[in-house]
């Protein structure tokens, strides 16, 4: 296997929460995670809301410094870049997020939407630029007619392929998607999802697809990784892992949501996860699943799991594996 | 057998909304039926007319919407011959509806006590403290720990879930005959919205209430109704009972919204795609609505909109194709 294109070691994010001038408490956001993309495959990054899913991501692209750990891209750590080098970055990477409505601004014509990243790092003006801007625009499936257009006239799915062209604009090589079908009706998320894959092959693109639908990353992702307040608790391959989940977070997360065909849903029908998520401000000591658990024991509450290898890169912090 | 009256009856419906730009025809000619104690499903994409739907039934279609022309019978009852007056008797006590965002649809100045209790002083008469204590069962039984001290919350205070439960014990405070769920669980966690849906189920089979569930998720329907119709650019075109519709989907665009989600049991290489996408209803496409996206088009569907064909007694579809097979 390649080198991976992202490396996250030791990786964590806390808030501090200050109330008049003293840090009273954390928000332990993201805890001590250890990461990898690898190189032209698409990882998928599951959880529910609050488990730190986006900061991670935002950590990966230096949005956020990291309060411990490094994040290695390429082999080279982030935290040492010098202002060019970041510039670079910035031009090999690039976002799609969930909200193509707030995500575009509403003053702008398409043509200069998709443009902009081009003047940025002054890739190609005038004439030039707008062909590229043209080619970006065939390249999503929009018309050329659409760029003297503003984004309230384009319907969200057009909004998520415009939001898509800009991003590839800088010809990047790593894309974070973050929950970037959510807001579509399913077929036109079929649409985008199909898209996303071509442009995949086509451009070789790395892709860091954040989702809580597990049919999505199931069927977008290579990797997936299940994330519970601040852990990374299972990763592995999509297929296996799916088929295959070991971590009772996973069982239950794959079990609780709703399914079309009955005999699935029979099958899962008893495994019924209790109880909400735990504040991340003070986090469940040991395991951070043990409350809702249902194979808790004695020694879940008092120390963490590890993340460890249960055979072909299929890594489980759980100390009650069946 | 003898035939009983359906508890609400939803005829030739149209609903219509007149702006600057022209004529929104954003129901054109709804028919469907909920019996009582029946779990009814619709299911579309956004702005196929669901929340329209549901809007007309409450009587709160707002202006420049009117309803033009239909029935809607609720126990006999032609609801759109009712004043407004009457329709607040109706609305909260024997139809209420549970909304997609229990953050917007509570109000932040009262104590979730209070709120709950509202239903039963305004329709029933209740004494407020009579009231206040029947709002702590109703919070009990919805599954929220402590409910005595939580009722003495606020909005704030809760998380999403626990808001979402408050406004399940609302609607169901006055034990209404229809309960209608806007998107209830939409906005909710996977382990939450399961909470809420065995919640909601078990509700239903213990009170009996009839449920017109609104959502945009096959796999909820398939989970949570009995019947199911499916809409599409403001028409149902299908209407079967929930095993027949997944095994047997007749009209092509269920057929193909079926097959654009992405599994999560079985690996597809690629996912179908519908070609095109929604019509604008201010001049929706002539004859059926669907024909410029349908792949089996013929020229009928162009000229004539297709009229709702009885496939069995528990199947209806409303496509010139199936007509044609059924012949």
């Amino acid at each position: 296997m390649s080198a991976p294109l992202f490396k996250c070691e030791n990786l964590s994010k806390f808030f501090p929460i200050k109330s008049f001038l003293k840090t009273t408490a954390k928000v332990h956001a993201v805890d001590h995670v250890d990461l990898e993309i690898p190189l032209h495959q698409t990882y998928g990054l599951v959880g529910e809301s609050g488990c730190g899913k986006s900061t991670i991501s935002r950590t990966i692209m230096g949005i956020t410094s990291p309060t411990t750990g490094t994040v290695k891209y390429n082999g080279r750590d982030t935290s040492r870049f010098s202002k060019k080098e970041w510039l670079d970055f910035r031009k090999r990477t690039s976002f799609v997020f969930q909200d193509p409505y707030s995500t575009l601004d509403p003053r702008m014509i398409i043509a200069d939407v998709v443009g902009e990243p081009l003047a940025i790092h002054k890739v190609a003006f005038g004439e030039d630029r707008e062909e590229i801007v043209l080619n970006l625009m065939e390249l999503v499936g929009l018309k050329s007619d659409h760029m003297y257009r503003y984004p309230h006239e384009f319907s969200g799915g057009q909004r998520q392929r415009i939001a898509i062209a800009r991003a590839l604009a800088g010809d990047p090589e790593f894309i974070l998607l973050d929950e970037a079908t959510s807001a579509l009706d399913v077929s036109v998320q079929a649409k985008i999802l199909n898209l996303l894959n071509r442009l995949k092959s086509e451009l070789n693109l790395t892709y860091l697809f954040i989702s809580h639908n597990l049919g999505v990353i199931r069927y977008i992702s290579d990797k997936v990784g299940v994330m519970y307040l601040g852990k990374l608790v299972e990763e592995g391959e999509t297929q296996k892992l799916l088929d295959n989940p070991l971590h009772p977070y996973t069982i239950g997360l794959l079990a609780a949501s709703p399914k079309i065909d009955p005999e699935l849903r029979r099958r899962t029908a008893d495994v019924v996860l209790t109880g909400e998520v735990p504040s991340a401000q003070n986090p469940p000591p040991g395991c951070r699943f043990h409350p809702r658990c249902p194979r808790a024991t004695p020694i879940c509450s008092q120390s963490v799991p590890p993340l460890e290898d249960v055979g072909e890169g299929h890594r489980v912090a759980c100390f009650n594996l069946e | 057998m003898e035939k009983v009256d359906p508890l609400l009856s939803v005829k030739d419906l149209k609903t219509q909304f007149f702006t600057y730009g022209g004529v929104v025809q954003a129901l054109d000619e709804v028919s469907f039926e909920i019996h009582s104690g029946e779990v009814f499903g619709l299911v579309g994409e956004s702005g196929c007319g669901k929340s329209v739907t549901v809007s007309s039934i409450l009587g709160l279609v707002q202006k420049p919407g009117r309803i033009v022309s239909g029935r809607i019978d609720f126990k006999s009852e032609n609801l759109l011959e009712k004043s407004e007056r009457q329709m607040n008797d109706v609305r909260g006590s024997s139809i209420s509806i549970i909304f997609q965002d229990p953050t917007s649809s509570l109000n932040p100045l009262f104590k979730i006590g209070y709120q709950v209790a509202e239903p039963l002083i305004y329709h029933q008469y209740k004494k407020n403290k009579e009231a206040q204590s029947r709002a702590v069962e109703l919070l009990k039984r919805m599954g929220i720990p402590d409910p005595a001290k939580k009722a003495k919350c606020y909005p704030f205070e809760l998380s999403g879930g626990m808001r979402q439960r408050v406004m399940i014990a609302m609607a169901l405070a006055c034990q209404p005959d229809l309960l209608i769920a806007d998107e209830p669980t939409t906005n909710l966690d996977v382990t939450i919205e399961r909470q809420i849906l065995s919640l909601v189920r078990e509700l239903q089979a213990e009170t009996g209430t009839s449920l017109l569930w609104i959502t945009h998720d096959l796999a909820i329907i398939a989970e949570m109704c009995d019947r199911v119709g499916v809409m599409y650019a403001g028409n149902i075109v299908e209407v079967a009972d929930v095993k027949t519709l997944f095994r047997d989907p007749r009209h092509p665009y269920t057929v193909k919204l079926l097959k654009a989600i992405p599994s999560e049991e079985h690996s597809v290489d690629v996912l179908d795609e519908i070609p095109g996408a929604v019509p604008q209803l201010i001049s929706p496409p002539p004859g059926c609505r669907f024909h410029p996206r349908c792949e089996h088009a013929m020229e009928i569907c162009k000229v004539q909109k297709p009229a709702v064909n009885q496939l069995n007694s528990d199947h209806s579809v409303a496509c010139h194709l199936a007509a044609e097979e059924g012949r």
